[in-house]
C-alpha cells in the first residue's frame, strides 16, 4: 500500500501511531513492510492456502464471533444433501462438467429450494454463463437463489442453529478446510508455522465485540485464475470474526487508479449497465418484461425487488421522451450481448481479423495488458485505431517501434492500421469526478485550460455523438434509431466542452412528472417504474440531491465527525460502511461502546448512529417478516446483509460464483509446484485459450515444468504509474526509477550467476525480456513441500518505444492469458519462468531463444490447459 | 554528469570494518575545481616568492635577478587571474568577489590580497620597461613607483603564498582540513622553491645565488613540513601516499631533492645544471601543489576519510563545547548582505 | 582578544542583524515514518524548477538519486539491513520469524541549515546569506560559481550546477532554500507539504526540537534503542542544525557524518599558522637575498 497508495498509507501510519498492529503479507518485503510490525513472505499464488489455514484455525480453536456467526451469516443453513465438497472429489465440487469446463451449481443450493430452482428460468446457454452480473454484495447468476434470486419466503430454509448438522454450512466449512493445518500452510505457502500462528493469533485477538480487524488487498489478490476466491476467503474470515459492517473492519480493495470503482459503477465493462444492472443478453427475447422477470421473482426478497424502477429510470435517462411504456421504454434499443465481449476476447478476435477498429482511452495495453505481445500484434491487424492520451504511448506508436518490429515479425510498411492520436486534457484541465475504492465520489475542478488541442473525454464523446447523430438523423434503418433517439443535449462551455455537472445531474436523476417535475432525485427510493423518473445510475442517486454537488464537498476532517460524511459523497445514499446493521447486535444495541456505529433508538423507533444506517430506518430489530412478504419487507430486523436474498452473510456461496461455493487452493496456471492438497492441480473452471499465440508453460507435475523452474510476480513501484503513460514521460518521475530491473535473492543470483547491477533475461513460453539485476534479501526463496522455490520480482512500468524518456522491456510480455471465470480477469500476478544472466538477443534471434525453450519443454497448444486433472472426476 | 562527484555507485564489496558508509558513497563533496585551482596555487606561490626575490635583488642592486623575478611575478599573477576567473561557474561575475570582505572566508580575504598585490606587481614589472614608455607623466610615475611598488608587492607576497593553505584547510575536505597546521609551511616552502627555481632558469649563474639559497631553504621547509603534516593527519595521510596524489607527491619530492642538490653541487658553476635544477624545482613545486590538491579531492570522495576520524573523535570523547569568542561577533554583520531583489 | 561570551543559541538570524520578531524555522525529519515515496523530491523539484539530473539507474536499493546535489535538494536514502536472528529491538523492523529479520531504513535528507554554516562562512561574494527565518539561502543573481561552499559543507549538500548552456542557474551553487519564497508568504515548504506520513515536519525550531525529543523517548521506551536524534544539539560541531533528524541507526549508515565540525571553528588557528609561515617566508627570503 505504501508503494502504490502512499497518500492513503498515511492513515496506516496514523493508525500505527495510535497502537494498531500492521501485518504485511507479500512475496516481497516492500516499502509497506518497512513500516509494518510483521512481514510475512508468501509464495505468490498460494494465498488461498493461507486464508484457508486461518479459517481452519478460527474454527478449530473456536475463535469465531459466535453470536455474529449464528445470527448474521448462513452458518446454520443446511445445504442440499447431494452436495459434494472438494474433500469428497479430491479437488472438485459436485456438478462439474468436464466438457464445458464449468460447474452446474444446482447441488450447491440450500436444502428446500430444489423445487423452486426447477421452476425458475434456467436454461442459459454456455455463452450466457459468461454473462456476468456484478454488483456490490456478490455476483449473481440470475436463476438461482441469492442475490437477485428466488424468493425464500415460500420455502423454509432448513437450518441447524446448533451448527452440528453435517450438511450445515458451518460443518461443510470446517470439513472443507480441515486439511489446511499450519503444517499444510507451511508446505504450500512457505510461511513458517510460527509466523502463520502469529497472524492467526493477531487477527483473532483483535476481533470480537471490542475490537475489529481490517484486511487490505489489491491486485496481488485479484489478478489470479482464482482471484474472486481469494476475496471470498477474506470475506469468510471477516464474517467468522464478525468484522463486516463494523468500524475498523471490513475488506478494503486498493485499486490501480483513482477512478476504477467509477469505471464499474458507470461501467466500461461489457456485461453491466450503470449501477450494476445486468446487460441484457440476446437470448432474452421477451422484452423488458422478460428481462425483469428473469432477474427478479415476484416475491424477490431484498432490494433487488426494485430493479424495474432502476431500469426504467435508466432507460428514460438515455432516451428521454422517446422512451415510453408502449415501446418498453426503448429497451430494445439496448445492445444485447451474445458471448464473451471482454477485452481479451476482443484482442483475440483482432488477431483473427474479426475487428476493424479500436479505441483506447487512457490505457496502454501494449505495455500494461497481459500477453502484451498479442496486444501489439493485434493492433497491427486493425483497420483503424484511436488513442487518446497525454503522450504518444507505446500503444500509439507500436507500428514503428514495438519489439515485434525489431524481431521482424512486423514490418512498418506492412501495417495497415491507421492510427488517430487525440491529445487528452488532464484532470486539472477539466471538471469531473473520481470514484475511488471507498465508493466515494470526489469532484475535481478545472484549474487551467487544456493546452492546444487537448480535450477531455467528455468533449470527445459528446462531440463524436453529435457528429454521429448528425449523420444518422434521417436514417430509416432501425439499427440507427438507438443513437438517433438518444437524448444528447448537454450545455457546453468553451470549445464545446460539456458542463460536467450537467452529466452528473443526469446520472443522479430527476422527477419527470408530477408536482416535483424537474427536481433532482434525493434517493433511489424515489425512482418509479412508470417512466416518471429518470436516473442514469441508481446507486449514484443522491449525489446531487437538493441541487448541491455533494461530491464536491470538502469539509476538513477536524470540523466534522470521525465518519466525515461531508467529504465527498459515497454511494449509496452517502452510506460510508455497508451492511452496518451488523455493527449492532440482534437487539439493535452496539456490540460494544467502543465499536458503536449504528444502533436502534427505541424512543424514536428508528435506526440512528454515526453513519447512514444500511437498513430500513424504521424496521425494528425484532421484526420478523410474514410468510408472504416480498421485496425489502421480506428481510427480518436481524438480516444485515440486505442485498442477499436470505439477508445473511454468505460463508458458503450457493450461487453467484462460478468456480465453487468455497475458496479452494489451486495452483496457478503456470506453477513449478504440485498441488499438495488435491489431485486437481488448477482451477477446473478457469478460462483457457488454446492458441499458438497463447502457449503455456508446463506446470508440475507434468513433464517439462523444470524448464521454467522459478516463480515470478509483477507489481508497481511508487515512482511510476501502471504502464508508464503518465510517468515515463515526466523527467521528475523517470529519474527516480529510470530502468526496468528484476529483484532476485542472493541465493538465486548465485544459482544462476546473476551479477548485481548486471543484466538478466527472463523467459516464458510467450517471450523473453531483459532487465537490470537488483540483488536483494527482500525477496526470499521459500521451502515449498520440501523444495526450494525461488521467486523473481518484476515491476511492470516499462515499455519499448522511442517517445518516453525512459524505456525498457515490458514485464507483461511474459504472461499468457488465463482468466478467472467469474470476472475474466487475467492471471498476471504469478507465473513461472526461467532466468539467465546477460542481455537477451535482439532481432529474430529472440524468437529462436523462445522457441528453443518451448522445444525443451515440449510445449503444444494443449500444454497446461487441461481443465480437470483430477482423475477421480472421470469415474 | 555523475551525481556523485565521480564515484559510480559501486557498493563496497569488502566493507572496511572500522566504519560504515552509504554504499561507499562520499559523505562530503569535493570542490568542483578543475586544474585551474592547483595551477593557481602554484602560480600564486611562484608570484609571491618572485616578488620577494625581486625586492631583495632591488635592494642588493642585482638588476638581472630583479628583472627576471619581477617579470616572473607579472606572468605568474597574470596567469593566476586567468586561472581563477576561468574556473568560476559564471566568470562574468568575477567582480562579485569585491562585494564583501569577510574574515570568515579565506577566499574573500584572498580576493583582497590579490587585489592589493596585483597592481603592485604589475607596476613593479612595468617599471622594468620605463625605457619603452615615452617620456612624460606616465614614465615619471612609473620610475617613481619603481621601488615602492616592488616593496609593496614583497610585503604582500608572503601572505599571498601562505593564505592559499588556509583556503584549502578551511573546508570539509579531510586531507586539507586535517593538515591545517603544517600546510602553510608546505605551501610557503613550495613557493620558495618555485620562485628560486624559476629565477635560476631566468638568470645567469652568477646572479642567481639568492635564488639558489631561497630554493634550498624552501626545499628543506617543504620536505620537512610535508612529513610533519602527514604525521598529524592520522589515517587521512594515506591520501598523500595513494593513487594519483601519491604519485605526484613522490614525484615532487624527487624533483625537489634533485633540484636542490643540483643547485648546491653544481648550481654555482654550470649554467646547464642550473637550468635543469631550476626546472626540476619549478616542476617539483607544481607537483606539490597538484599533489596536495589531488589528495584533497580523493579524500573527499572516499567516505572513510570523513567517517573514520570523526568516529575516532567521538570515541575519544571529544566534546563540542566551543569557546565562544569575539570571533562570533566578527562573523555576523557580513551575513546579511542581500541583493536588491 | 578578550573572550566574549556570545550565545549563538537558536537564533542565528538575530545575530546576523535581523531585527524582526520571527522565530527560527526548520525541519524535523522523523525517518521512522518515512515510506520512501519520494514525494518530497518531486515536490521540491517542481516548486523550485530544478532540472532533472540524470536518468541513471544506480542499483543501490531504490535510490537512483544518489545524494544531495545542485539539482537534488531532497534525497531519499534506502538502506536494506539483514539483522540476524530473532526479533530485533526495533519496532520498525518487520520480523519474518524465520531466523532473519529484515529492516529497510528510509530517510529524506536535506540541507541542515546549520547554525554555524560552513558554506555561509566561506562565501566570498555574499551570495549566501542568513534569512530572517534562520535559514541559509543562495542568492542566485550574485553567486559566481566559485564552488568554495561546496568543499566547505560538512554534509556534502551544496554543489555547483552543471548542465548545458541555458539550464536554469547553471554554473551556480545551488541547494535547498527551505522554500524561502514560500516562507515569506506564510506557506509550508513544498517537501513538508507533500510528505504524506508527516515524516517531514516543518515549524518553529524550538518546538520541533521538543517534539523530536519526545518522539525519540517514546521510540526508545518501545524498545527501539537504536533510535536517536541527529542535529538537535546546539553544542555539536555546527551549533545545532535547522534541519534535524530522527535516525534509527548510526548517521554514517545514512551517509551522514557522525561528528561534523564546521571548519570555521579552527579558522583562527589556521590564520595563525599562515601568519607564522608568511613571516618565516619573509625572513627567509630576506636572508637569502643578502649578498656581500
Amino acid at each position: 500500500m505504501a508503494e502504490c497508495h502512499p497518500v492513503g498509507f498515511q492513515w496506516v501510519t496514523e493508525a500505527k501511531k495510535r497502537g494498531a498492529k500492521i501485518i504485511h503479507i507479500d512475496p516481497r518485503f516492500t516499502r509497506t513492510s518497512a513500516l509494518a510490525d510483521q512481514h510475512v513472505s508468501i509464495r505468490a499464488g498460494s494465498d488461498i492456502a493461507l486464508l484457508g489455514g486461518i479459517i481452519n484455525y478460527i474454527i478449530e480453536n473456536e475463535k469465531y464471533f459466535e453470536e455474529y456467526v449464528l445470527e448474521y451469516t448462513n452458518a446454520s443453513t443446511i445445504i442440499q444433501s447431494d452436495f459434494k465438497d472438494t474433500e469428497d472429489i479430491d479437488g472438485l465440487f459436485s456438478g462439474y462438467n468436464p466438457e464445458l469446463g464449468a460447474y452446474d451449481n444446482e447441488s450447491w443450493g440450500y436444502r428446500g429450494i430444489e423445487e423452486a430452482a426447477a421452476a425458475g428460468a434456467r436454461e442459459l446457454s454456455v455463452n450466457d454463463q459468461e454473462h456476468q452480473i456484478s454488483m456490490h454484495g456478490g455476483q449473481g447468476a440470475a436463476h438461482k437463489i441469492g442475490s437477485q434470486g428466488k424468493s425464500l419466503s415460500d420455502i423454509s430454509i432448513h437450518s441447524d442453529r446448533t451448527l452440528r448438522d453435517p450438511m450445515c454450512v458451518f460443518q461443510i466449512l470446517r470439513r472443507h478446510y480441515s486439511r489446511y493445518t499450519p503444517e499444510m500452510v507451511e508446505r504450500t505457502t512457505g510461511i513458517p508455522q510460527g509466523a502463520f500462528l502469529e497472524i492467526c493469533r493477531a487477527v483473532t485477538e483483535n476481533s470480537g465485540k471490542d475490537r475489529t480487524t481490517s484486511w487490505v488487498y489489491s491486485v496481488g489478490w485479484t489478478h489470479h485464475s482464482v482471484g474472486v476466491q481469494y476475496i471470498r476467503g477474506a470475506a469468510i474470515i471477516q464474517l467468522l470474526l464478525g468484522n463486516i459492517g463494523r468500524p475498523g473492519g471490513g475488506i478494503l480493495a486498493l485499486r490501480g487508479h483513482a477512478s476504477i470503482q467509477g469505471s464499474t459503477d458507470i461501467p466500461t465493462l461489457y456485461d453491466i449497465l450503470p449501477g450494476y444492472l445486468p446487460m441484457p443478453s440476446a437470448s432474452m427475447t421477451a422484452g423488458l418484461k422478460g428481462y425483469l422477470e428473469s432477474l427478479m421473482a415476484a416475491k424477490q426478497k431484498g432490494f433487488w425487488a426494485n430493479l424495474d424502477s432502476y431500469m426504467v429510470s435508466f432507460l428514460k435517462s438515455y432516451w428521454g421522451d422517446a422512451a415510453n411504456p408502449e415501446n418498453d421504454y426503448c429497451f430494445s434499443y439496448l445492445p444485447k450481448i451474445n458471448g464473451d465481449h471482454g477485452t481479451y476476447r476482443t484482442v483475440m478476435d483482432m488477431m483473427d481479423g474479426k475487428v476493424e477498429g479500436y479505441m483506447i482511452f487512457g490505457e496502454n495495453p501494449a505495455v500494461g495488458s497481459a500477453n502484451a505481445r498479442m496486444q501489439r500484434l493485434a493492433l497491427s491487424k486493425l483497420k483503424w485505431l484511436v488513442v487518446r492520451d497525454f503522450n504518444l504511448i507505446e500503444s500509439a506508436t507500436f507500428w514503428k517501434d514495438s519489439p515485434e518490429i525489431a524481431t521482424t515479425e512486423l514490418e512498418t510498411s506492412d501495417i495497415a492500421t491507421e492510427v488517430f492520436f487525440f491529445p487528452a486534457a488532464s484532470q486539472a484541465e477539466k471538471d469531473g469526478s473520481f470514484t475511488q475504492t471507498q465508493r466515494m465520489l470526489q469532484w475535481h475542478h478545472k484549474a487551467v485550460d487544456p493546452p492546444g488541442d487537448c480535450r477531455s473525454e467528455l468533449h470527445f464523446f459528446y462531440q463524436l455523438g453529435l457528429k454521429i447523430k448528425e449523420l444518422l438523423k434521417d436514417s430509416k434503418n432501425p439499427r440507427d434509431y438507438p443513437i438517433r433517439d438518444l437524448t444528447w443535449d448537454y450545455p457546453t462551455t468553451k470549445n464545446g466542452e460539456p458542463v460536467a455537472e450537467a452529466v452528473l445531474k443526469e446520472i443522479n436523476g430527476s422527477h419527470l412528472a408530477g408536482e416535483k417535475k424537474g427536481k433532482l432525485l434525493a434517493s433511489y427510493t424515489e425512482m418509479k417504474p412508470d417512466g416518471s423518473t429518470s436516473g442514469g445510475c441508481w446507486i449514484y442517486t443522491g449525489v446531487f440531491a437538493d441541487g448541491i454537488n455533494h461530491a464536491a464537498k470538502r469539509k476538513p476532517g477536524q470540523d466534522q465527525s470521525w465518519v466525515a460524511p461531508d467529504w465527498g459523497w459515497v454511494w449509496p445514499a452517502n452510506r460510508r460502511i455497508l451492511y452496518n446493521r451488523a455493527s449492532a447486535d440482534p437487539d439493535g444495541k452496539p456490540w460494544s461502546e467502543r465499536k458503536a456505529y449504528i444502533w436502534w433508538d427505541e424512543a424514536q423507533a428508528k435506526w440512528t448512529g454515526h453513519d447512514v444506517p444500511d437498513f430500513e430506518p424504521s424496521k425494528a430489530p425484532w421484526y420478523r417478516p410474514p410468510d408472504d412478504a416480498v421485496g425489502p419487507d421480506a428481510l427480518a430486523g436481524n438480516d444485515p446483509f440486505i442485498m442477499q436474498a436470505d439477508g445473511k452473510g454468505w460463508l458458503f456461496a450457493p450461487a453467484g460464483i462460478k468456480d465453487g461455493p468455497l475458496p479452494t487452493h489451486y495452483e496457478p496456471q503456470e506453477s513449478p509446484v504440485t498441488n499438495a492438497l488435491y489431485a486437481q492441480q488448477k482451477n477446473p473452471a478457469r478460462q483457457v485459450f488454446k492458441r499458438s499465440d497463447n502457449l503455456s508453460n508446463p506446470s508440475a507435475p507434468a513433464e517439462g515444468y523444470e524448464v521454467y523452474p522459478y516463480v515470478f510476480t509483477t507489481y508497481r513501484l511508487t515512482e511510476h504509474h501502471t504502464a508508464g503513460g503518465m510517468s515515463r514521460f515526466l523527467p521528475y518521475l523517470s529519474e527516480l526509477q529510470p530502468e526496468f530491473f528484476c529483484e532476485v535473492s542472493p541465493e538465486l543470483a548465485a544459482e544462476r550467476n546473476l551479477r548485481p547491477g548486471g543484466w538478466a533475461t527472463i523467459v516464458t513460453a510467450r517471450t523473453a525480456i531483459e532487465a537490470r539485476v537488483l540483488v536483494t534479501r527482500r525477496i526470499k526463496p521459500l521451502r515449498i513441500d520440501g523444495k526450494i522455490i525461488h521467486q523473481i520480482g518484476l515491476p511492470y512500468h516499462w515499455g519499448v518505444g522511442n517517445q518516453a524518456l525512459v524505456a525498457g522491456d515490458s514485464a507483461n510480455d511474459l504472461f499468457g492469458l488465463t482468466l478467472d471465470p467469474n470476472v475474466h480477469i487475467q492471471e498476471s500476478k504469478v507465473s513461472s519462468c526461467d532466468i539467465q544472466p546477460g542481455r537477451r538477443p535482439t532481432g529474430p534471434e529472440l524468437l529462436n531463444l523462445v522457441a528453443s525453450y518451448r522445444r525443451r519443454a515440449g510445449i503444444t497448444q494443449d500444454t497446461g490447459n487441461e481443465l480437470a486433472t483430477n482423475y477421480e472426476a472421470d469415474k | 554528469m555523475p551525481k556523485n562527484n565521480g564515484v559510480r555507485g559501486e557498493a563496497r564489496m569488502v566493507p572496511d570494518a572500522s566504519f560504515t558508509s552509504y554504499y561507499g558513497r562520499p559523505v562530503v563533496k569535493a570542490a568542483p575545481w578543475s586544474n585551474d585551482i592547483p595551477a593557481y596555487l602554484f602560480l600564486g606561490g611562484l608570484a609571491g616568492g618572485s616578488s620577494l626575490l625581486a625586492a631583495g635583488a632591488d635592494v642588493m642592486h642585482n638588476d638581472e635577478l630583479r628583472r627576471a623575478a619581477r617579470l616572473t611575478a607579472l606572468g605568474a599573477i597574470g596567469g593566476s587571474y586567468l586561472a581563477l576567473v576561468h574556473d568560476l561557474g559564471r566568470p562574468s561575475r568575477f567582480f562579485n568577489m569585491l562585494r564583501v570582505a569577510k574574515p570568515t572566508s579565506p577566499m574573500s580575504m584572498g580576493t583582497w590580497i590579490i587585489t592589493a598585490y596585483g597592481p603592485a606587481a604589475v607596476l613593479a614589472a612595468a617599471s622594468e620597461f620605463t625605457g619603452m614608455i615615452p617620456p612624460g607623466r606616465l614614465s615619471r610615475l612609473v620610475s617613481f613607483a619603481n621601488r615602492p611598488a616592488g616593496i609593496a608587492a614583497a610585503m604582500i607576497a608572503p601572505v599571498l603564498s601562505s593564505y592559499t593553505a588556509v583556503l584549502l584547510s578551511d573546508t570539509s575536505t579531510p586531507a586539507w582540513n586535517h593538515g591545517f597546521k603544517e600546510m602553510p609551511f608546505v605551501f610557503v616552502g613550495s613557493s620558495a622553491t618555485a620562485a628560486g627555481g624559476m629565477a635560476m632558469i631566468a638568470s645567469s649563474v652568477h646572479n642567481a645565488a639568492p635564488a639558489r639559497r631561497l630554493a634550498i631553504g624552501g626545499a628543506l621547509t617543504e620536505l620537512l613540513a610535508i612529513e610533519k603534516m602527514k604525521a598529524s593527519m592520522g589515517v587521512v595521510s594515506e591520501t598523500l601516499d595513494l593513487g594519483t596524489a601519491g604519485k605526484l607527491i613522490r614525484l615532487s619530492q624527487f624533483l625537489t631533492i634533485f633540484g636542490a642538490l643540483g643547485s648546491i653541487v653544481f648550481g654555482r658553476k654550470s649554467r646547464a645544471v642550473s637550468l635543469v635544477s631550476g626546472l626540476a624545482l619549478v616542476l617539483g613545486s607544481a607537483c606539490t601543489k597538484f599533489g596536495v590538491f589531488e589528495a584533497g579531492q580523493s579524500s573527499a570522495r572516499d567516505p572513510k576519510y570523513t567517517v573514520a576520524p570523526q568516529k575516532k573523535s567521538l570515541q575519544d570523547g571529544a566534546t563540542h563545547a566551543r569557546p565562544k569568542t569575539r570571533w562570533d561577533v566578527l562573523r555576523n554583520p557580513y551575513h546579511r548582505q542581500r541583493s536588491s531583489r | 582578544m578578550s573572550k566574549t561570551i556570545v550565545h549563538l543559541g537558536l537564533d542565528p538570524a538575530k545575530i546576523s542583524g535581523w531585527d524582526v520578531a520571527q522565530p527560527r524555522m526548520g525541519f524535523f525529519t522523523d525517518t521512522s515514518l518515512c515510506i520512501g515515496c519520494k514525494a518530497c523530491e518531486v515536490a521540491c523539484k517542481e516548486w523550485n524548477e530544478i532540472p532533472e539530473d540524470g536518468l541513471d539507474w544506480l542499483g543501490i536499493s531504490y535510490d537512483n538519486t544518489g545524494s544531495l546535489g545542485a539539482s537534488s535538494w531532497r534525497h531519499v536514502a534506502f538502506i536494506e539491513q539483514a539483522v540476524p536472528g530473532g526479533r530485533t529491538d526495533t519496532p520498525s523492523s518487520a520480523s519474518a520469524l524465520d531466523g532473519s529479520d529484515l529492516r529497510w531504513l528510509m530517510s529524506s535528507d536535506v540541507c541542515k541549515h546549520c547554525t554555524e554554516a560552513g558554506c555561509l562562512d566561506v562565501c566570498p561574494t555574499g551570495s549566501l546569506f542568513r534569512t530572517e527565518f534562520g535559514t541559509v539561502v543562495v542568492q542566485d543573481d550574485i553567486c559566481n560559481g566559485c564552488g568554495y561552499c561546496v568543499a566547505a559543507c560538512p554534509f556534502g549538500v551544496i554543489e555547483r550546477r552543471t548542465g548545458s548552456h541555458g539550464t536554469k542557474n547553471v554554473g551556480l551553487a545551488q541547494k535547498c532554500t527551505l522554500c524561502y519564497d514560500r516562507l515569506v508568504s506564510g506557506m509550508t515548504p513544498a517537501c513538508a507539504q507533500a510528505c504524506p506520513t508527516e515524516s517531514i515536519q516543518f515549524g518553529n525550531l524550538s518546538e520541533l526540537r521538543s517534539r523530536a525529543r519526545r518522539r525519540v523517548e517514546k521510540l526508545q521506551l518501545d524498545g527501539n534503542r537504536a533510535a536517536r536524534l541527529y542535529g538537535d544539539d546546539p553544542n555539536d560541531g555546527i551549533g545545532g542544525a535547522g534541519a534535524m533528524f530522527l535516525l534509527l541507526d548510526q548517521p554514517e549508515v545514512y551517509g551522514l557524518p557522525p561528528n561534523p565540525v564546521v571548519a570555521t571553528r579552527e579558522l583562527g588557528q589556521m590564520w595563525k599558522q599562515a601568519g607564522i609561515a608568511a613571516l618565516t617566508f619573509l625572513i627567509g627570503a630576506a636572508a637569502a637575498s643578502i649578498e656581500r
